[in-house]
């Protein structure tokens, strides 16, 4: 129970903190210049952003809590079990970010979801 | 006004350097733990020390600097191209180290593991010949 909790966790707030940073990003707009100054001033205008804060918060607890379960779990269960993110990411980007998933990049998504576990157990 | 239109190669080359740093990051944190050592308890003496060792590492240094870079390069590519696009991409990572495993560092690599290599490979180009953001640009 302590496992599928934790799992559960890492897996909802690794995902919900990548969704809120990338909406933050969208809300900051396409980048075309890559010059140090450009990206300072992309940095300092990407941390006034509400939803970057979120993002890290929940990072930060997916963190803690993949640092906890591979203190009593085996890495070979943690990380392909943690391969669950890219279907959970490609559901929250759906409904949350409002991108259109095609069945091609559904199938892509499932592969390569499927495809992190057999390498990580393998 | 219009925005300028995102070149294809732009969102490739973002791609490539999101892999390599998270690649590099993963191997620079391998390679300083595995000099540092496994951790001597859990008293605060030791945990002092193994804190010290960590931070005085050069390549737990240049794994957090390829760590932060990694963040700021899959911050700048989402602000144009659709999350569930770059996720899928930087799992080629998992392939890379598996290659880099067995063809540089000679680690005999599993038949379940090629299987995954092989899958990550298909699914990251089938997610390729999609188009790289489906939203509305702000």
């Amino acid at each position: 129970m302590r496992t599928a909790i934790t799992l559960a966790i890492l897996v909802l707030a690794g995902t919900g903190g990548d969704l809120a940073v990338a909406h933050a990003m969208k809300r900051l707009g396409e980048m075309h210049s890559f010059t140090p100054a450009a990206i300072s001033r992309f940095l300092g205008r990407a941390f006034r952003e509400g939803w970057m804060w979120i993002g890290l918060g929940l990072m930060t607890l997916a963190f803690c809590s993949l640092l906890a379960l591979l203190s009593w779990e085996a890495v070979s269960f943690v990380i392909p079990a943690n391969a669950l993110s890219y279907v959970t990411g490609a559901v929250g980007g759906k409904y949350f970010l409002g991108e259109q998933l095609t069945p091609l990049r559904w199938a892509g998504i499932g592969l390569v979801s499927v495809g992190v576990a057999l390498v990580c157990l393998g | 006004m219009t925005s300028p239109k995102t070149h294809p190669l732009k969102t490739s080359s973002m791609l490539a350097l999101l892999v390599v740093l998270n690649s590099a990051g993963n191997f620079f944190f391998g390679l300083g733990m595995k000099r540092i050592g496994s951790l001597q308890g859990w008293s605060m003496a030791a945990l002092h020390h193994a804190f010290v060792a960590v931070f005085s590492s050069v390549w737990i240094w240049l794994g957090i600097i390829s760590m932060l870079l990694y963040m700021v390069a899959l911050m700048l590519v989402l602000t144009w191209a659709d999350f569930t696009y770059v996720l899928p991409a930087t799992a080629s990572m998992y392939a890379v180290v598996a290659l880099l495993g067995h063809f540089v560092l000679g680690e005999s690599v599993t038949g379940l593991r090629w299987m995954g290599v092989a899958l990550i490979c298909i699914g990251v180009m089938l997610v390729g010949r999609t188009p790289s953001s489906t939203t509305k640009k702000s």
